[in-house]
């Protein structure tokens, strides 16, 4: 979990828009959501796993560090509105992005039911907060370690067929659990809005690598989403373009770990590109 | 009566056979004999067609005459006054249908290789640090422009050689737009890109990056934060697509984003640098333009083995520039010329491999003059390939048109602006290069800046009429008509 500094951008975020970012000179820009921001602080929250070689390298930043880029905030946000009993569900770190939309959501009047999922107790955090902005929250974990043994899916199968009136589901987090989220809802009607998070680069229109098909249509997720009909995504193409280069972050993620050995646990500064 | 030489002194370039593994610049420039030698083809005509030729109107005779007579400081301020990048220019620039399409010389040989010496006076100017005229006293007057590509650039050059101050709000994090993203260093140098950007900042003007106007911050924003005039020039970014089946597979790039990993993002030294790229081995690009050149051309570097550039009309009517394609042929890429995709074809994993085409033959002219390619029946062929890079051409970003409903859009997504001041229908805001017109060329995105710069001038001036004329709809459709 990372405040950046970034006025600019915390003056203009809403609930459900993404930053870009690079950690140093030679960086890839990721796509990240934000998690929340602080307008009079200036500041912008962000969550990350550290899984890749920008993710580990932004876990090892420390207090004072300064990113290169951080430009946002981009996407469309949230539609915010009174519709009623609105479940947010959250997956790993995507709990973190569920906050600023839930909060947004009781705001406007909404019921709010949370869902949260993690894979062990270890892993679980803000739950506190999600409590604070949720009319209902209800944890799961894969291990049980903590609050419901089991995936998200479960508690929203359980409310929809005990006839619980649900107007709308807002899920972020892993793809593959919108799929599921989105399939669950499917069959009972009920709107469901996903964040798709496919690979970027610019995140402004202009590479078009971060192309999903909603509905039989071509869209650029950073431009026309991030938000979409979860009932109306082809979620295999999602899942096979995230894994357009599989083989290209292994390697990258075994150099970088190479460089973290050599030097006693922190990352290479890397010179500046010329 | 002196004979006159028929012979235009050649263009030293990177053999092919070293050149197609690396990004270095393929031209290599002329040396000081071979420009003396070159200008002196010149014959100082006294109809001085080249001139019209040039859309920012470089007094080419009286540049060339300096040269000619050793006048390296005297040629080099002659095109400074009119281009504020010709290092890039010379470079980049169609001359073929400009200047040089225009030179007496024509009639009875090749025309002055004008832009090979443009190129060399301004690599000269560079390499001397030789410093362009100062900046005018400091007005106080403020100016936003949007983008730093060559129409920014040159609108900011141009307002603080004024004495206004210029602020430049950048979406990506480098400045130079499509010079920095989209043309490869084996065209236009990275250092040329930032000597240029350097002196566009030793003048005044500031750049900020990783700002997205329409999102970061409005246009009303900045013009309630006391900018006094906003000069938009976003550009024309948004890559176009087939819209063929399999469009989506992995190993389908748009130029646009193949380029900007390889140039902007430094994929070709990929782990070295954190983006990757998936390096082709049979690659197949789609179109015909510059674009699809460079693309092409980068993908022979990075190491395919086999390139191909797929294009439904014929050599004729190709849109590259004749050096681009002739440079393309000698490093190997392979034409597949009146042919047309149909799909991209992939396997279980989803990535491409191959695509198949149609062969097509030229119909009558359409509405452009060109002849339209029609499908031949029956002629499906498959192309065994294992990236496709679509290289159809671009069009304006909508993220400033969108965040800002009272600039008037235009047809294909652009921003209709006066083409002969660059005033948009909103008050105190300006529109410029490939935003306005679509995709074009440097050097008209770059006389758009000039022109908007000048018109932003007067009207900081508190010249011409205090009330905001904005575009005039009724004479830029009569324009459009008048060129259509």
């Amino acid at each position: 979990m990372l405040d950046i500094e970034a006025p600019a951008v915390a003056r203009k975020a809403l609930p459900g828009q993404f930053v870009v970012l690079r950690v140093d000179e030679r960086g890839e820009r990721i796509p990240v959501t934000v998690a929340d921001y602080d307008r009079a602080a200036g500041t912008v929250t962000v969550v990350v796993m550290a899984v890749g070689t920008t993710t580990r390298k932004l876990a090892m930043l420390e207090e004072g560090d300064a990113l290169p880029t951080f430009v946002g905030p981009l996407g469309n946000p949230t539609h915010v509105d009174k519709f009623g009993t609105v479940v947010c569900i959250g997956g790993g770190v995507g709990t973190a992005m569920t906050y600023p939309v839930a909060r947004a959501m009781r705001e406007a009047g909404n019921e709010v039911v949370t869902i949260a999922g993690w894979r062990n107790q270890g892993l679980i955090f803000w739950e506190d907060r999600l409590r604070e902005v949720s009319d209902e929250l209800i944890v799961c974990t894969d291990d049980g370690s903590c609050g419901r043994k089991g995936v998200v899916t479960n508690p929203l199968q359980e409310m929809l067929e005990a006839g619980r009136r649900v107007d709308l589901v807002i899920a972020i987090g892993p793809a593959i659990m919108m799929k599921f989220v989105s399939l669950t809802t499917k069959p009972h009607g009920v709107k469901t809005v996903v964040s798709l998070n496919p690979i970027m680069i610019d995140g402004t229109g202009m590479c078009g690598g971060c192309r999903v098909e909603v509905g039989g249509e071509t869209k650029f997720a950073c431009v026309d989403g991030p938000e979409f009909d979860g009932h109306l995504v082809d979620w295999d193409l999602l899942f096979q373009r995230q894994r357009s280069y599989l083989d290209q972050e292994r390697q990258s993620l075994a150099l970088f770990e190479q460089h973290v050995c050599r030097i006693d646990g922190k990352p290479a500064t890397a010179p500046t590109a010329p | 009566m002196p004979k006159l030489n028929l012979n235009v002194v050649p263009m030293p370039q990177q053999d092919p056979s070293a050149r197609i593994h690396n990004f270095d610049e393929v031209a290599l420039g002329y040396t000081p004999e071979m420009a003396r030698e070159e200008v002196s083809r010149c014959i100082q005509c006294k109809n001085r067609p080249c001139v019209e030729g040039c859309p920012v109107g470089i007094d080419i005779p009286v540049f060339l005459n300096a040269l000619r007579s050793g006048d390296l400081p005297g040629a080099a301020e002659v095109l400074y006054a009119a281009n504020s990048f010709p290092a890039i220019c010379g470079r980049v620039c169609p001359q073929e249908t400009q200047c040089q399409a225009r030179c007496t010389l024509n009639k009875r040989q090749a025309p002055v290789q004008i832009g090979r010496l443009e190129r060399f006076v301004a690599d000269w100017a560079r390499e001397q640090k030789w410093r362009r005229a100062g900046v005018a006293p400091a007005t106080g007057h403020r100016v936003a422009i949007v983008g730093a590509g060559p129409a920014g650039l040159c609108a900011a050059a141009d307002l603080a050689k004024l004495g206004h101050s210029a602020t430049i709000f950048e979406a990506l994090h480098k400045p130079g737009g499509v010079l920095a993203y989209g043309i490869p260093s084996f065209r236009l140098p990275r250092d040329v890109i930032q000597a240029e950007v350097d002196e566009v900042r030793q003048l005044g003007v500031e750049i900020r990056t990783d700002w997205v106007i329409g999102k970061t911050a409005t246009i009303d924003e900045l013009l309630d934060e006391g900018y006094e005039a906003v000069f938009v020039a976003t550009g024309a970014g948004l890559p176009m697509f087939l819209h063929c089946p399999g469009e989506n597979l992995n190993g389908v790039y748009s130029a646009n984003e193949f380029l900007t990993r390889v140039n902007l993002m430094g994929a070709s030294r990929f782990p070295e640098y954190d983006t990757p790229i998936r390096v082709p081995r049979r690659v197949g690009v789609v179109g015909g333009g510059n674009v699809a050149m460079d693309a092409v051309r980068s993908s022979l570097r990075l190491g395919a083995e086999e390139a191909y550039i797929v294009y439904r009309r014929s050599e004729k009517e190709m849109p590259a520039r004749h050096e681009e394609y002739e440079h393309a042929k000698e490093e190997g890429v392979r034409f597949l010329l009146l042919t047309n995709p149909v799909r991209i074809l992939g396997d279980e994993k989803g990535n491409v491999v191959g695509m198949e085409c149609l062969r097509m033959e030229l119909g009558e002219p359409d509405e452009r003059g060109r002849r339209r390619p029609i499908p031949v029946k029956g002629s499906e062929f498959v192309v065994e390939l294992d990236a496709v890079i679509v290289a159809l051409g671009t069009s304006p970003n909508p993220l400033v048109r969108r965040a800002t409903p009272d600039l008037r859009a235009g047809a294909h997504g652009t921003i209709v602006a006066d083409p002969a001041t660059g005033r948009t229908a909103k008050p105190r805001v300006w529109a410029g290069g490939d935003a306005v017109t679509g995709a074009a060329t440097v050097i008209l995105a770059m006389g758009e800046g000039r022109q908007a710069a000048a018109d932003i001038d007067r009207f900081l001036r508190g010249q011409g009429p205090a009330e905001w004329p904005g575009v005039d709809l009724e004479r830029v459709s009569h324009a459009v008509a008048a060129t259509a």
